[in-house]
């Protein structure tokens, strides 16, 4: 649906070099990446409210890197929702129905069905200014989706809320996009919003793009070490490859396969790291002897931080394996993990 | 209650001398005339002349100001340009110029020896010595005014607003009449009545660039040089009257929110 070919934009101190990404249609894509890095800009270009320095924007095969903006059939929703004050629930829904004249009765019936399943009925003669947060990001989408955009574009909807709020709104857009299967593209800082409800995303690092993928693919396979901080992978480390180990700080690393390259970086998820009191005998390849130097509750997990030689690995157990093996600071433990569950790029 | 803070006191009977020695001249000025003489200036044809003149030409600076100022104002609003600051210092010269000067410098580019002038004077339009150059003189001395008020009343706007609006299909014009103009219209309302107001004052550069026709101010200054404080006053205090009523809609516009804002703009 949008295809963005070596785009190069240049907005104050904001510049994106030579992008390049697509998004099939009916996706949920998501541009990830710390502020700053020039994911609203992007958004903007292809709403067409920035100007293009160089390169394509394509929406569903059509050129539309020189259209005006109210051509383009590309809706954006702004963090602030951006609201009309000076007019009704109604009117804000209503208001791009005049520039999108097709079957008026489609046009009714797909506005009926986004104000029932926004449950907004109830209030549309009230001003948007009395309604609550999570009732005007609702009018928000209404609005956005009233005149049936090819792609609807989300401008960290939800970075602004509060944790409980925020995982009703998630639900709520994930909702909506299973429901109206518009293109949307959604920007956010936050990865774990991007693993509940995107299939496909890219990420952004000062204006060009780090990795494009399934978010999935993201998340486990990171290929660089600006992606795989942010995407939260806790033990990350430069090594040095020899066969198939990664030696970190004279700690060997076995990876189960043959590493081309002399250097690198390693990483495993804390998930996937075993703690025992004694050393085990099973299928991991990897077992390290260390000692407990930090314990921090993380809901319903414990993270704990074991030193091992030069390295500090951390692991994740759950609150029950916590108490049954009696781990606390000073405790002397082993860790142990998989060859399969080092990642390396 | 002893108020035993000195700071406290100055602050009280300063403020009472500033309230004094604005009020004192204007309340006695209002209550010198008698009633038959404030009658007999009603009834005067020349002094309604020039207060309709007065209003007339103040009004027309207004209108000027606004179709001129109100694009600009906008663009002022939106845009950053090398030399903006340049740009918005030019526009509150006027402001600083004194009021004959302003005369002087637009008789000198209106008079014959100014290809401008010739102009003019071929096309049938004379600046000095009437209602044209009035109302330039005024638009001159009132543009700022407007465009100033206007200008902040745009940027107010966030201009997500305008943005959200394009995206659903709404072209720059459409835009513009929907959105910014009915978000703005108290400010250009408040901007027109400050330009007025500024242009219903206007004395020194007016009467450089036409002592005749009469507007108010200076038939006013003429009835006082030639007959004395007795004669100017009850003209002076319909003048006060005219523009207190322009003063008070003024208030009332700014403080009271009017029916199309029962809507609070969400921050």
């Amino acid at each position: 649906m949008i295809a963005i070919e070596n785009l190069s934009v240049e907005i104050g101190d904001f510049r994106l070099r030579n992008v390049n990404l697509s998004v099939k249609e009916g996706e949920f894509f998501v541009i990830m990446g710390p502020t700053g890095a020039g994911k609203t800009v992007l958004i903007e270009a292809v709403a067409g409210l920035v100007p293009v320095r160089a390169g394509r924007i394509l929406i569903g095969d059509v050129d539309v890197t020189r259209l005006p903006p109210e051509k383009r059939g590309v809706s954006i929703m702004y963090q602030d929702y951006s609201l009309f004050p000076h007019l009704s629930v109604g009117e804000n829904i209503r208001y791009g129905l005049r520039y999108h004249r097709r079957e008026s009765k489609n046009d009714e019936e797909r506005l009926n069905y986004l104000v029932d399943s926004l449950e907004l009925r109830p209030f549309l003669g009230r001003s948007p200014g009395s309604l609550s947060g999570g009732e005007q990001q609702r009018l928000a989408l209404a609005r956005s989706l009233a005149v049936g955009p090819l792609v609807l574009l989300l401008d960290e909807p939800l970075s602004a809320l509060d944790p409980a709020f925020r995982s009703e709104m998630q639900l709520e857009l994930k909702k909506i996009h299973r429901q109206v299967g518009t293109t949307f593209l959604m920007v956010t800082h936050d990865f774990t919003e991007a693993l509940n409800l995107a299939q496909r995303g890219a990420v952004f690092n000062c204006g060009r793009v780090e990795q494009e993928g399934s978010v999935e693919e993201i998340f486990k396979r990171p290929r660089s070490e600006f992606t795989a901080r942010f995407v939260g992978i806790s033990n990350l480390f430069r090594a040095r490859f020899r066969g198939s180990a990664a030696v970190i700080d004279g700690l060997e690393v076995e990876t189960g396969r043959e590493l081309s390259r002399g250097e690198g970086y390693v990483s495993v998820r804390p998930e996937e790291i075993v703690i025992s009191r004694s050393p085990i005998t099973s299928s991991m390849r990897n077992e390290f002897g260390g000692e407990v130097t930090g314990v921090s509750a993380q809901g319903l997990s414990f993270e704990v931080r074991v030193r091992c030689g030069n390295l500090t690995l951390i692991a994740l157990i759950t609150r029950g394996a916590f108490e049954e093996l009696g781990i606390r600071e000073g405790s002397a433990v082993f860790l142990s993990f998989k060859a399969a569950a080092v990642h390396t790029f | 209650m002893r108020i035993r803070d000195p700071f406290l006191w100055l602050a009280i009977i300063s403020g009472f001398l500033v309230i004094i020695f604005i009020l004192l001249p204007l309340l006695k000025v209002i209550v010198a005339p008698s009633a038959s003489s404030l009658g007999a200036a009603l009834k005067d044809h020349d002094v309604r002349k020039a207060i309709g003149l007065s209003v007339y030409t103040s009004g027309m600076a207004g209108l000027i100001s606004l179709l001129l100022g109100t694009p600009f104002a906008y663009f002022l609003a939106r845009k950053n340009f090398p030399f903006k600051r340049l740009v918005e210092s030019v526009i509150d010269l006027p402001i600083v110029v004194p009021h004959p000067v302003v005369g002087i410098a637009i008789l000198s580019v209106a008079g014959k020896d100014f290809w401008l002038g010739r102009v003019l004077a071929a096309a049938g339009i004379r600046i000095m010595g009437s209602v044209t150059g009035i109302v330039v003189v005024l638009t001159f001395v009132g543009i700022p005014f407007y465009i100033n008020a206007v200008k902040n009343g745009f940027e107010k706007i966030p201009p997500r607003l305008e943005n959200v609006s394009r995206s659903l299909g709404a072209s720059l014009p459409s835009t513009l009449a929907r959105i910014t103009f009915p978000l703005a219209s108290r400010s250009i309302l408040v901007g027109f009545i400050m330009c007025v107001a500024r242009a219903l004052s206007e004395f020194g550069a007016v009467v450089v660039v036409a002592y005749h026709p009469m507007i108010a101010p200076v038939l006013i200054y003429e009835r006082f040089e030639g007959y004395g404080l007795a004669y100017s006053q009850p003209i002076a205090v319909l003048l006060i009257l005219v523009c207190l009523v322009i003063f008070l809609i003024l208030r009332i516009l700014s403080s009271r929110r009017p029916e199309k804002e029962r809507f609070q703009l969400i921050h």
